[in-house]
């Protein structure tokens, strides 16, 4: 595991943050989730907020001697791991790329001069790995987009993107969790549900899963659509 | 049992939020003010974090069904009972079949309507708060009927009067704590954020307070990272954005500034064309 050299910076009276190198890439990303960790076996706190390159330690009041905490985390930070391997799930999420849900691909394949069938099986052939969940609840910033189909986000943001939309930002992909306004380009429509507040894990993807996208008919479709609002849809998973 | 004959502007039930789901993407929420929120359940000597009825701008009418007691905080928009003005900040015991409303505004934007007992509601990921894709309602509507818990404080305390900084409406000052990202500023850029009086623009409400100036900056946007209600970003383009209780977890704008708890809690009663500044601890 490699060591980094962290800082560490008071974020008002209740929260420390602790950053990485400024870059996005696996090992920041493994090493972020090593400490974060240890931080949870050793600390309680009221949230850790995971971001490319940095964990935000929030605690539900005043942090007291700020500075103390901090240096008994650079401790922490060098003690070897306690905990076992993170574990982590790949999931198969399929995606409907028919032409009523990607209402961006035609944009995108005259300005990237490639067919669409193409910008398809490019998005669904790579694995993407799930850095953190934010924006929304239960939005996944995905990494890992093929440099050929990375496209800058729309100038003027929608104001309604509808929810399961499918979506390339810059060098990010993702899937919005439920409708909202947003500046992606949408390529597809996924009848997963990413977010359930009434069930007891409302979110099944974590921080380092890996995910990747399978094309599905507008038929089948429907017919997950269908299991997944009777609940009887059961996610793939890949060993 | 409250019926909701004029649900107002924008009212919500909220209790003190739902921290401990930032993992997933869920913004904390609960009430913006909790300093008034707080006095009111004092006052009603009902647990610290009951729900209480969040009402941004007046507006309102509610009809009591039961014999009750109330306490109401915040904001003053002349409130009356039954066109008999009512008293702030005490415990008042209402009738069964009075009505509550609001009349003009006085100080602050943000009243809390608080009841012995604290009111029920769904509860989604261990809060009450209301939030539009977290919980079935996301704001109060004409004809619903609120219902309260039954009264069983273990608070032996009671607070028969409570004295109010008033300055928690008045001052143009906003407290707060320098940001991760405020040392990337010039030193005369540090000088202008505070001695400045920045305007708040008609883009607020529970999300996040945009302010009218720009601050010309050279920051760079920063990889996605956490931000905090109480977050100040800077854009690019010199937009002045503060978090507020319903933000999102993470943001990629520089964080120059945090308020604290106070802080927020003074910007919660203010509003459209309210000057501020800050001052840092």
């Amino acid at each position: 595991m490699p060591n980094y050299n962290l800082t560490y910076k008071p974020f008002g009276g209740n929260a420390i943050l602790i950053e990485w190198p400024s870059e996005i890439n696996e090992s920041i990303l493994y090493d972020i989730i090593a400490f974060k960790n240890k931080i949870e076996n050793e600390i309680n706190l009221q949230d850790i907020i995971v971001g490319y390159n940095s964990l935000v330690l929030v605690s539900s009041f005043k942090i007291e001697r700020i500075h103390d905490t901090i240096s008994s985390l650079k401790e922490l930070y060098n003690q070897p791991s306690k905990t076992k391997i993170h574990k982590t799930t790949h999931w198969e999420i399929p995606v409907c790329y028919d032409q009523q849900f990607g209402i961006d691909l035609e944009e995108i394949s005259q300005k990237k001069s490639i067919t669409k069938d193409k910008i398809i099986q490019i998005h669904s052939s790579t694995i993407y790995t799930v850095y953190f969940i934010g924006f929304l609840p239960g939005f996944l910033y995905l990494g890992g987009l093929d440099e050929q189909i990375v496209m800058p986000r729309k100038s003027t943001p929608r104001l309604r993107v509808p929810k399961g939309a499918v979506a390339i930002g810059g060098s990010q992909t993702g899937i919005y969790p439920n409708e909202s306004s947003g500046g992606w380009n949408i390529i597809g429509n996924s009848p997963i549900s990413f977010f359930d507040a009434q069930k007891v894990s409302p979110c099944f993807a974590k921080t380092g899963d890996k995910v990747s996208f399978k094309s599905v008919s507008y038929d089948e479709y429907k017919m997950i659509k269908e299991k997944v609002n009777s609940n009887v849809y059961q996610l793939k998973t890949i060993l | 049992m409250i019926t909701v004959l004029n649900p107002g502007i924008y009212s919500t039930i909220q209790d003190f939020g739902r921290p401990g789901f930032a993992n997933i993407g869920v913004p904390i929420s609960g009430v913006m003010d909790s300093y008034s929120a707080k006095i009111g359940n004092q006052l009603l000597n009902n647990n610290r974090e009951d729900a209480v009825v969040e009402i941004t701008f007046g507006g309102c009418k509610f009809m009591f069904k039961k014999d009750m007691k109330i306490c109401i905080t915040g904001a003053n928009f002349n409130m009356k009972i039954d066109d008999k003005e009512t008293q702030m900040y005490s415990v008042l015991e209402v009738k069964k079949g009075s009505v509550l409303s609001f009349g003009k505004k006085v100080v602050g934007i943000r009243t809390y309507l608080c009841v012995q007992g604290g009111f029920l509601s769904e509860v989604v990921l261990t809060s009450k708060s209301y939030y539009n894709g977290i919980t079935v309602n996301d704001i109060l509507k004409k004809g619903d009927q609120l219902k309260m818990d039954t009264y069983n404080s273990l608070n032996v305390q009671t607070f028969s009067k409570i004295k109010i900084d008033k300055s928690h409406f008045k001052t143009n000052e906003i407290e707060c704590d320098k940001g991760p990202e405020f040392e990337l500023l010039s030193e005369e850029q540090q000088k202008a954020l505070t001695n400045n009086l920045f305007t708040i623009s008609n883009d607020n409400n529970r999300v996040g307070y945009r302010l009218v100036e720009l601050f010309k900056n050279q920051l760079t946007p920063i990889l996605t990272s956490g931000v905090l209600p109480g977050t100040v970003q800077l854009t690019p383009s010199g937009k002045l954005i503060i978090l507020m209780r319903d933000c999102q977890v993470t943001g990629g704008y520089p964080r120059i500034l945090q308020l604290t708890e106070s802080g927020i809690n003074s910007l919660a009663q203010k509003s459209t064309n309210d000057k501020l500044q800050f001052r840092i601890n």
